[in-house]
């Protein structure tokens, strides 16, 4: 018998368009409605059909929320899984499926336990319940909570008639009784805790936050044009256009989207644009324009691997100095980094808030592998949130670049108050009117590039630091590398080490180079050249004594830095 | 009727104007002024959006709310003005060659999305404000300081291609015919969607050969032209010389912010909206379940 405890690992994999997504989804949701935490991440190739995609589903007594590279249970759907999964296997992983999904020369490493998926899948009337008894054995495995399973099928099938919903519930219930049965002949011995609290929680993934977070902070105006991994942001806001109010717009291209959002704000709207590295390289011109004209502006960008097209469906974190450093001509900007879900809903909302304050530029890195992720949280604190506008109401004098001591200037919007409003992205007077003249000059870009800055740095949000105040041992990291920085460090239960975790990137607080001082400090990034430790020493001379760094398109795993760590601290 | 010395601008930045002595911005200005005092517009609910170039520099000398924005990208930003704010009147300007050169991208998709907002083209044939190369309207052979040998692409054909694209409203003008301008850039204002007013006017400076003159002798008014015909449009814009003048076509058409899914029940601007944060909620319960 292979026994799971506490934490089981499910991987599904076959090609694209094969359903694998199906089977995910009625797994997550039925096992978390059962009780159960979820996580699950997902790859794919960058084909529309066939090539391999798997998702891994973590099912756990605790929260659980990073990627591990172990398997313990495998749900092949075609030959040619195994192969490309070699590295994660071992003869504790069992593959539950058909034997000719299985290539001869992995049966020695691995636990098979047959399932014959198409002939069941007949019995009930066709190929096409094969997805469904895979859930149902899963379900089953776990004694999920069946009348769930069936309310769930109901309501995704109920559309397509009674017949096609009673068979899928015959499949699902053949599956969940094989699935049951593997545990009670003791093939498969699972030992999983449920918690009353999660059933209660919602269900959200990496796209799902930011795209209501940008709700939340009262985005009226999404633009785009389609590029992966951003992509999912506007198809959940345009689904949601109607309920919201908002507009979601596809333009010709990434020049006319931001330049669209940069109008919205004009205006006075929020606008946020979504796209990923190679469209944001577009948009590089009209962030200096924001920059100049002092234009607010969201952006988020999800990151893949570059440079030029890369690995499309894959993930990286090598678009930070594009973020950065983008954009001629010198004037600051904010750039956050979410490290888990409820982040990424708090801090997209509190980005338009930002942007509104400051009249800079916002801009919210995830990656791939963030946007494509999700697991239980506690459902969100609405209240919480506040919808700061700092639009002022003009009068007949109003200056738009009136010059202030903290570098911000009240932002009057056309048609609210007795002024005009005149912007600019020339070099302009208070007024916002053309000049050339020489302390015009100079007093501007000092106001926009330094004095405007100093107020933002001191506005600026600490990084989290977990653990011991004073540790021998910092870990640094940033964005979407947080859950499983976190619980390598729990799996380690070290106490001389600790955790800084960066979701606020730039500017950041000067308060941060004392928290970085007389330790040792293990970078951890996924880009081959450190791009936050360069940061780092920039802002505060400091250098990074460790870097353990991936970049070859997948998500750091729970065992990886686990071992990299390992390596530094021994 | 409102006083057209009301949109005349008092700032110190705007006196010292750029524009040549002689060139037809100034009129393109006066036109403006009095066709928004007709208008009984104010001021406050006017926004000008341009490029860049020497006509781009329109909101500088004007009193409206502006904004100068960068080279070929002001049709994007005033698509987005007057879709967060329907309640302005909106305005994008600039040269042949911010419009049909950098912006030639937007030019065409703007005219697929018909905002309601009135393009005005400042039309002289050359770039002014980088000092005389060919633009896209720039007639075959003319020769300029980087295209030496004489101009061998094909010009552009702004009318045809927007009658093409089944645009809402087509017209061209000379400025030189100061009251007839000024009756097509109100109409143009007045038409709901989008307006495209491509205005002949020379540059003194840097086009030595479409001049006044030029303009008068190759330019003809249309009379008895039927705007609802496209087919009848369509053949008046691929005439060459004299090149036709008027309204050139019309067609009435739901405008991109009668479309997008904001306005469909609430017709408050977007700026004054709050987060519908009981959709957000209805959301999050769902994602509890299924
Ligand atoms: C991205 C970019 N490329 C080039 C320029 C330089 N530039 C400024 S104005 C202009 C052309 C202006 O010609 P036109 O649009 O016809 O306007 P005019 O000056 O004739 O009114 C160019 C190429 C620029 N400002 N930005
Ligand atoms: S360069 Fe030509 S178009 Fe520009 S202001 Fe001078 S004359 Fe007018």
């Amino acid at each position: 018998m292979v026994e799971f405890k506490e934490d089981v690992s499910i991987v599904l994999g076959g090609a694209a368009g094969q359903g694998i997504q199906t089977v995910e989804e009625i797994l997550t949701r039925v096992l978390k409605l059962s009780g159960y935490n979820v996580y699950a991440n997902k790859e794919y190739m960058s084909r529309v059909r066939g090539g391999i995609n798997t998702t891994e589903i973590r099912v756990s007594s605790k929260k659980v929320r990073a990627f591990v590279r172990r398997i313990d249970i495998l749900i092949p759907f075609k030959r040619g899984v195994l192969p490309w999964l070699q590295n994660r296997l071992s003869e504790n992983t069992v593959v539950l499926g058909e034997r000719e999904n299985v290539e001869e020369e992995f049966m020695e490493k691995i636990t098979f336990v047959e399932v014959p998926f198409n002939k069941m899948a007949k019995d009930v009337g066709s190929a096409l319940y094969l997805n469904t008894i895979a859930a149902g054995i899963a379900v089953g495995l776990f004694r999920g909570d069946f009348e769930i399973l069936k309310e769930y099928l109901r309501k995704r099938f109920g559309s397509k008639g009674e017949d096609v919903v009673s068979r899928n519930i015959e499949a699902a219930e053949k599956g969940y009784n094989l699935g049951v049965k593997l545990c009670e002949e003791k093939i498969i011995g699972i030992d999983v805790k449920k918690d009353e609290r999660v059933k209660e929680e919602v269900l959200l993934s990496g796209t799902e936050a930011i795209a209501l977070g940008a709700i939340a902070g009262g985005m009226n105006i999404l633009t785009f044009y389609p590029m992966s991994p951003s992509t999912g942001v506007a198809v959940f806001s345009a689904q949601h256009a109607e309920e919201f109010e908002i507009i979601v717009e596809q333009t010709e291209d990434e020049i006319a989207a931001v330049n669209m959002a940069l109008g919205a704000w004009f205006a006075g709207a929020r606008g946020m644009v979504t796209t990923s590295g190679g469209g944001f390289a577009l948009m590089s011109e009209a962030l200096s324009l924001a920059g100049m004209a002092e234009n607010p502006i969201v952006i988020h960008l999800a990151q893949r691997p570059g440079p030029a097209t890369g690995l499309p469906t894959r993930t990286l974190q090598s678009d930070l100095n594009l973020v950065l450093y983008s954009g001629h001509g010198e004037f600051p900007r904010i750039v956050l980094a979410p490290g888990s879900i409820e982040e990424a809903f708090y801090l997209t909302a509190t980005a338009f808030n930002l942007a509104d304050k400051y009249q800079v530029p916002v801009i919210i890195l995830t990656d791939q592998y963030f946007v494509d992720t999700y697991y239980n949280v506690p459902e969100f604190d609405l209240s919480a949130l506040k919808l700061e506008k700092h639009i002022v109401e003009t009068d007949e004098n109003y200056k738009r670049y009136l010059l202030t001591e903290d570098g911000i200037s009240p932002r009057g919007i056309p048609g609210y108050g007795k002024g005009v409003i005149v912007a600019n992205g020339n070099e302009h007077d208070e007024w916002g009117d053309i000049t050339e003249e020489e302390d015009l000059s100079r007093l501007m870009q000092e106001k926009r590039a330094i004095k405007k800055l100093i107020t933002m740095r001191k506005d600026a949000m600490m990084p989290e630091l977990i653990g011991s105040e004073d540790p021998r041992y910092l870990v640094i990291s940033w964005g979407s590398t947080y859950h499983v920085v976190k619980e390598v460090l729990e799996n380690l239960g070290r106490e001389d080490i600790a955790f800084l975790h960066f979701k606020w990137l730039y500017p950041l607080p000067d308060a941060v180079k004392e928290l970085l001082e007389d330790k040792v400090l293990i970078d951890i990034e996924q880009n081959v050249t450190a791009q936050f430790a360069e940061l780092l020493k920039k802002e505060f001379g400091v250098s990074v004594d460790h870097k353990i760094l991936k970049y070859d398109g997948r998500p750091f795993s729970v065992e990886e830095i686990f071992d990299a760590l390992k390596g530094v601290l021994e | 009727m409102t006083s057209p010395m009301l949109f005349e601008p008092k700032r110190p930045g705007s006196k010292d104007i750029a524009w040549c002595p002689g060139c037809g911005n100034f009129g393109i200005r006066n036109i403006l002024r009095r066709v928004f005092a007709e208008l009984n517009l104010t001021p406050q609910e006017v926004v000008i959006i341009s490029g860049i170039g020497q006509a781009a520099k329109m909101p500088h000398y004007i009193k409206v709310n502006g904004y100068h924005t960068l080279h070929g990208r002001s049709l994007p930003i005033a698509t987005a003005v007057k879709a967060a704010n329907p309640k302005l009147t909106v305005i994008a300007e600039g040269g042949d060659g911010d419009m049909y050169a950098e912006g030639g991208n937007h030019f065409l998709h703007a005219i697929r999305r018909n905002p309601d907002i009135t393009i005005l083209i400042h039309d002289n044939q050359i770039y002014g404000l980088t000092k005389g190369q060919a633009s896209p309207t720039t007639m075959l052979g003319m020769k300029t300081p980087t295209q030496p040998w004489g101009v061998f692409e094909e010009p552009f054909n702004p009318i045809a291609l927007a009658i093409a694209l089944d645009a809402s409203f087509v017209a061209r003008t000379f400025m030189g015919y100061f009251e007839k301008s000024a009756e097509i850039i109100k109409k143009a204002i007045q038409h709901k969607g989008l307006a495209i007013v491509d205005i002949f006017h020379p540059c003194v400076s840097f086009n030595k050969v479409n001049t006044y003159e030029w303009y008068n002798k190759h330019t003809y008014w249309m009379e008895d032209h039927d705007p609802y015909n496209r087919e009848e449009a369509f053949k008046r814009a691929i005439e060459t010389d004299p090149l036709p003048l008027g309204i050139f076509y019309i067609r009435e058409k739901p405008t991109f912010e009668e479309q997008v899914t904001a306005y469909k029940k609430d017709k408050t601007p977007l700026w004054q909206r709050k987060p519908k944060l009981e959709e957000i909620k209805k959301i999050l319960g769902m994602k509890k379940g299924f």
